[in-house]
């Protein structure tokens, strides 16, 4: 039986809560709050409703790609365009509505941390768009790797704050933005971006990001009648895979596959699959499954996609594994690299690197299963991105 | 049952004197010198001591204590290392330990051994950063039943009713934080301090010790008139930093402590 989740302290079973310094939970309770009352006033859901419309782009199609099906010969595969909202991924989706609360709530400054910079671009569009002042924290390594994000964010008019401490990737990035919330917290508003962080940040961003679920729920009831029989998304945080499956995941026939990236390998210790690999620890407020050695110390993650670089994953997320509703599993960087090109030679779609994932894992199954079955994966960004990296490796 | 916390704070208050109480990070520069330096700081003055235990992600802490943690982390200090650490200076000593940290190292150790251990090494009080009374519960009983206080915290942030709520939990001594900031990187506003105390001292008959930003004796004469306690951290492991190959070093941390405890008298 699925129970109520999150519970009131935000809980997804064991998993989730609020482990936050004091001089955030104030802020933390204050945001639940604000959050609870904007979801339930109809003002404020039209309000973001005209923003993804008219703004953002929404709804995003839901593509049949019919060459990708035919050349692995096996189940239907659809894509679920989030590559073509602005900003190049899904990320908007969220940051649209926290910035919408931002300003409900009067906070005229927003900070955020990024990996790719996916989040970072979606945090600084919404900044310029509603005139707020923003300040992006991202790691040296990540500045070098994702050079042209970086350049975007500052045309939008953000200060980007170069993280060295640690490895200087996402996981840093994310610390030293609660740092300096805890410092600015009483005018400051910090946009995560993704279904992790402390209570009520995964309950909100999944419910900003499942949109792309209610849309492909509807899409593929037009174009085939009936629900798919598996969703495959890519789970760094797990913000477009919990978009994806949340509409869905009372539907017990439909298959959910999380993929996790496995960087070099799981047998190597570069990697990024926090529920494959990890065990449960507290990260960044929450609960979840954490990438960490004998002692809870935080290990390094690994992925060639900035975006997955990360070694916790949501709360929810952690949830569904254990109660065993998604299927966790993991696609190594070559293999994301051979489904980056295949798609875009097969599509004329470049993936993201972190899509990519998702497209790897159902390449794996797409071909073993039966004609008329269904298969959606979540295209979550675009990997214009991601051409000097996959050029510098060689592989074009 | 009253631990060697609350003795100490009775004591002090009976002899009209305020607690100096000192963080620092296990391991910095090694666990030997860790207990070294807590034993020559207690016979500086020092009341209390608290150990931090380091971790790999501190988002509460500033510059200073972030890269201590990360030396301590390199030469491979361990919760189970700085709990044998505990155990040997009370082979020699009284003085309250307070355990600081992060939960997951705990949460890793494993609450129940975690709390059997400490107390058998002879931990007095835990201060976790990232777990506030909603999620307390978790490590707290068996802390509790293991006779450790359960420090708590309260923020410039926290209201009046979460302030009650909080207090109402709290054993040991209440930790008020004087800036609103990460550890070591502001110097706190008087005004402000004797403010939220006013409000805390309404609500709660606990000593209350503030830290956060304070280095300098003046400082430290100041806040000591307000409350039962100063906590000085990040002065002092930067101290230890900069002095970490001198022969001296104990001196000087002696010195330094010594300095802040006199002023502190006449508080």
């Amino acid at each position: 039986m699925i129970k109520k989740t999150p519970d009131k302290d935000g809980h997804f079973g064991i998993f989730g809560g609020r482990y936050a310094a004091e001089t955030l939970m104030p802020a933390l309770i204050d945001l639940e709050r604000a959050y609870v009352k904007a979801k339930a006033d109809k003002k404020f859901q039209k309000e973001f409703d005209y923003y993804q419309r008219q703004y953002a782009g929404r709804p995003t199609p839901l593509y049949f790609a019919q060459r990708m099906t035919k050349a692995l010969g096996g189940a239907k595969i659809y894509l679920k365009r989030e590559d073509l909202n602005h900003t190049g991924s899904h990320k908007i989706n969220n940051t649209l509505g926290q910035a919408l609360l931002a300003r409900r709530m009067g906070k005229k400054k927003v900070i955020a941390e990024t990996g790719a910079g996916q989040h970072g671009v979606a945090t600084a569009t919404v900044a310029a768009l509603f005139g707020m002042e923003c300040k992006i924290f991202m790691g040296e390594e990540d500045i070098r790797r994702q050079a042209p994000n970086v350049f975007r964010m500052k045309v939008l008019g953000a200060e980007v704050v170069p993280v060295k401490s640690g490895t200087a990737t996402l996981k840093d990035a994310m610390n030293e933005a609660m740092r300096y919330w805890v410092s600015s917290v009483r005018d400051t508003f910090y946009i995560i971006g993704t279904t992790a962080g402390p209570h009520p940040y995964p309950v909100m961003v999944r419910n900003f990001q499942s949109v792309i679920g209610r849309e492909t729920k509807r899409q593929i009831k037009k174009e085939e009648g009936r629900n798919p029989d598996v969703l495959v998304a890519c789970v760094g945080g797990g913000s477009n895979a919990l978009g994806m499956f949340y509409s869905f995941h009372k539907d017990t026939k439909i298959k959910m596959f999380g993929v996790e990236a496995a960087g070099y390998g799981l047998n190597t210790s570069q990697h990024s699959a926090s529920i494959n690999a990890g065990a449960v620890g507290v990260l960044h407020g929450n609960k979840t499954y954490v990438l960490q050695d004998a002692h809870g110390q935080v290990r390094d993650a690994y992925s060639i996609a900035a975006g997955l670089d990360y070694p916790g994953v949501g709360p929810e997320h952690a949830y569904f594994h254990a109660t065993k509703r998604v299927k966790y599993v993991t696609v190594t960087d070559k293999e994301a690299i051979d489904a980056f090109c295949f798609l875009s030679r097969q599509e004329g779609l470049i993936p993201a690197m972190e899509s990519a994932h998702a497209l790897a894992y159902t390449m794996k199954i797409a071909p073993q299963m039966n004609k008329n079955k269904i298969i959606i994966v979540c295209l979550s960004g675009r990997g214009d991105k991601d051409a000097q990296t996959i050029a510098e490796k060689g592989d074009i | 049952m009253v631990t060697r916390i609350g003795k100490k704070f009775n004591e002090l208050r009976a002899k009209k004197e305020k607690a100096l109480v000192v963080y620092l990070t296990a391991g910095d520069p090694s666990l030997e010198m860790t207990k070294k330096i807590i034993l020559a700081l207690e016979k500086a003055g020092v009341d209390i001591v608290e150990i931090g235990v380091p971790f790999s992600d501190p988002t509460a802490d500033g510059p200073v204590i972030q890269e201590a943690a990360q030396r301590a982390l390199k030469t491979g200090t361990t919760l189970t290392g700085v709990l044998q650490t505990v155990a040997q200076i009370r082979e020699v000593s009284q003085i309250p330990v307070v355990l600081f940290g992060y939960f997951n190292p705990v949460f890793s150790y494993g609450v129940k051994k975690f709390a059997q251990d400490a107390r058998k090494a002879g931990v007095d009080g835990v201060l976790v950063v990232d777990l506030p009374p909603e999620e307390a519960h978790e490590l707290r009983q068996f802390t509790d039943a293991a006779g450790i206080d359960f420090i708590s915290l309260v923020a410039p942030t926290t209201g009046t009713q979460r302030a009650k709520k909080i207090a109402a939990a709290a054993t040991g001594f209440l930790y008020y934080i004087s800036i609103t900031g990460v550890t070591g990187t502001a110097a706190p506003k008087i005004s402000d301090i004797k403010k939220d105390l006013k409000k805390i001292r309404k609500i709660s008959s606990l000593p209350v010790a503030v830290g956060f930003g304070i280095s300098r004796p003046e400082q430290a004469r100041e806040i000591g008139k307000l409350a039962d306690g100063v906590v000085v951290g990040s002065a002092l492991v930067k101290l230890i930093a900069e002095n970490s190959n001198n022969a001296g070093l104990l001196k000087i941390i002696s010195d330094y402590a010594g300095k802040i405890k006199n002023a502190l008298k006449s508080a």
